[in-house]
């Protein structure tokens, strides 16, 4: 109960902030919605708008990217990880392409992959794919190889080292990998959906700046919170049932 | 120890060159001695002495630079179950449980043994080493103690030949130590084995051992071998004894010399273990030049 209270109280004070703000006349009101009117907007466009639809939407463009970011940051990250030799020449080129905010690449984005889903999927692809395997190549050069001698010593084979000994090593690291790629890739949400988009919550927030709704730009950030936040307990609790035998769990 | 027992391990003029920033390293000088069936040998020496690399030579790790090592009189081609490895880190698998950590050997290609044997083996280690009530526990909640036995059980379980220890006890304080080596022989009179043990103390050497080769300074020599006369079983009683302390004065002497010549030296330290797993993971053959 304490332990509920407390996990609450942060959240009910910057709720508690912000309707203060709103209705202590410092501001104009009409540029701070107070809660209730974001509650209601939001039970509004959830019921008789567009909401589920741009949630679904979007989710589905993150999990798109995420995945195939993933699926290549994997094995990537695992060699790179792995042979030191290659990392020092890769590291660099991968860190260049790293520092480049996706919204810049948009244009470049638009000539040569159109407008339609495939364009909004690959830059989010494209954050996550760097974000994930900089975490598995950090991940991966930090295991002992005293492992791979104890198996050897015991007489384990190439593919039975690999099976039984370097997979289970690398499971923790796709994980984390995985939750920082879902962090990035809902963070980088709204400018993949600055590709026209008609639907989605970067559609939704945009459409709502040009008229001027902030209650519905309120509903927009929350829901892209909430859910990336929801997805990272997820994760975690996927951790710690499946790597429970780690020192620290994530 | 009877010298009719036939040779296990042969030493002949052994050296071990190390590449290093600064040029070729000499770790180990022409080095000869042999290893008898039966026998339990400690090597004994400063620290980055050159000991590790022996072992690591043995256990199918490092290749001489020039002379030859042969086990059963035939050249040795990389790591494997014969030969029972116990790492100064010990190398317990964090991912699996105690009883899987033991069972991993058993469950390999190379010594792949029947379920039901598999379980009594394990059975059987985890309850002489006393860790039965802990069967399922991962290794993170296992006192240093207990990862030592446990990486002795599993090391145990595939039947080595030979048990290769490096420092297995440095870690431990004084009563788990002496604890664990009271339980190493208990085992090995059970079931003997052909062992080489690399270690820094003296006492421990002493201890366990039929026969004691004490290493000069870096690049290492043979300084001494020293054969021990105390019959086995033994008791922590025999620490008492005169003839213990005359040996163990002895031994130190010549082992503090040889720490004092190490001292002396301006050299950094040898690339020892560390560089030799370097050499591995950026798969490159472990040891010799490259």
């Amino acid at each position: 109960m304490l332990r509920i209270a407390l996990i609450a109280a942060p959240w009910l004070l910057v709720v508690a902030l912000w309707w203060l703000v709103s209705i202590s006349g410092l501001v104009n009101p009409g540029l701070v919605p107070t809660p209730p009117q974001v509650g209601l907007k939001f039970w509004q466009l959830l019921t008789a708008g567009s909401l589920p639809v741009d949630i679904a939407m979007s989710t589905g463009r993150v999990f798109a990217g995420v995945a195939l970011g993933i699926a290549l940051a994997v094995p990537v990250g695992f060699v790179l990880g792995w042979y030191r030799n290659i990392r020092g020449f890769i590291d660099p080129l991968l860190n260049f392409f790293r520092a480049l905010p996706p919204i810049a690449l948009i244009p470049l984005v638009i000539v040569y992959f159109g407008i339609g889903e495939p364009a909004k999927i690959i830059i989010l692809f494209y954050a996550s794919f760097f974000a994930g395997v900089i975490v598995m190549y950090e991940g991966i050069a930090q295991i002992s190889p005293l492992y791979v001698r104890v198996a050897r010593t015991l007489g384990a084979t190439d593919s039975e080292l690999f099976r039984k000994v370097i997979v289970p090593l690398t499971v923790p690291h796709m994980l984390t990998a995985l939750r920082v790629a879902l962090g990035v890739a809902w963070a980088t949400l709204v400018a993949s959906e600055l590709i026209a988009a008609q639907r989605g919550l970067g559609a939704l927030i945009q459409n709502a700046s040009a008229f001027f709704q902030l209650d519905v730009i309120y509903v927009g950030i929350i829901c892209i919170g909430v859910i990336a936040l929801a997805m990272d307990f997820a994760i975690r609790a996927l951790a710690r049932r499946f790597v429970a035998w780690q020192d620290r769990i994530a | 120890m009877t010298t009719a027992a036939p040779v296990r391990i042969a030493f002949d003029h052994v050296s071990v060159e190390f590449a290093s920033a600064r040029g070729t390293m000499r770790v180990v000088d022409d080095v000869t001695y042999d290893i008898r069936d039966g026998e339990f040998v400690s090597i004994i020496g400063p620290s980055g002495c050159g000991k590790t690399t022996m072992m690591n030579i043995v256990a199918g790790f490092v290749q001489p630079t020039s002379g030859s090592v042969l086990l059963d009189g035939a050249p040795i081609k990389g790591p494997g179950p014969d030969r029972g490895v116990m790492f100064q880190e010990y190398g317990v698998f964090p991912w699996l449980s105690v009883r899987d950590n033991i069972a991993f050997g058993l469950k390999l290609a190379a010594n792949r043994t029947p379920e039901a044997a598999r379980d009594e083996i394990v059975n059987r280690y985890m309850r002489l080493m006393g860790l039965a009530d802990f069967a399922d526990a991962w290794p993170k909640t296992l006192s240093g103690g207990m990862r030592q036995r446990l990486a002795l059980a599993r090391a145990y379980a595939v039947r080595p030949q030979f048990l290769l220890m490096d420092e297995p006890f440095g870690a431990l304080d004084a009563q788990t130590r002496s604890a664990m080596q009271d339980l190493l022989l208990e085992v090995l009179a059970a079931e003997g084995k052909t062992v080489m043990l690399i270690t820094h103390s003296v006492e421990e050497a002493i201890y366990l051992s039929s026969r004691i080769i004490v290493m000069s300074a870096r690049p290492t020599r043979v300084r001494e071998i020293i054969d021990v006369p105390f019959p086995y079983p033994r008791q922590e009683a025999l620490h008492e004894t005169r003839e213990f302390n005359e040996l163990r004065s002895h031994v130190r002497e010549l082992v503090m010399l040889e720490y004092a010549a190490q001292a002396r030296q301006t050299t950094p330290a040898a690339p020892r273990a560390a560089d030799d797993i370097g050499r591995i993971r950026r798969g490159k053959p472990p040891g010799g030049a490259s």
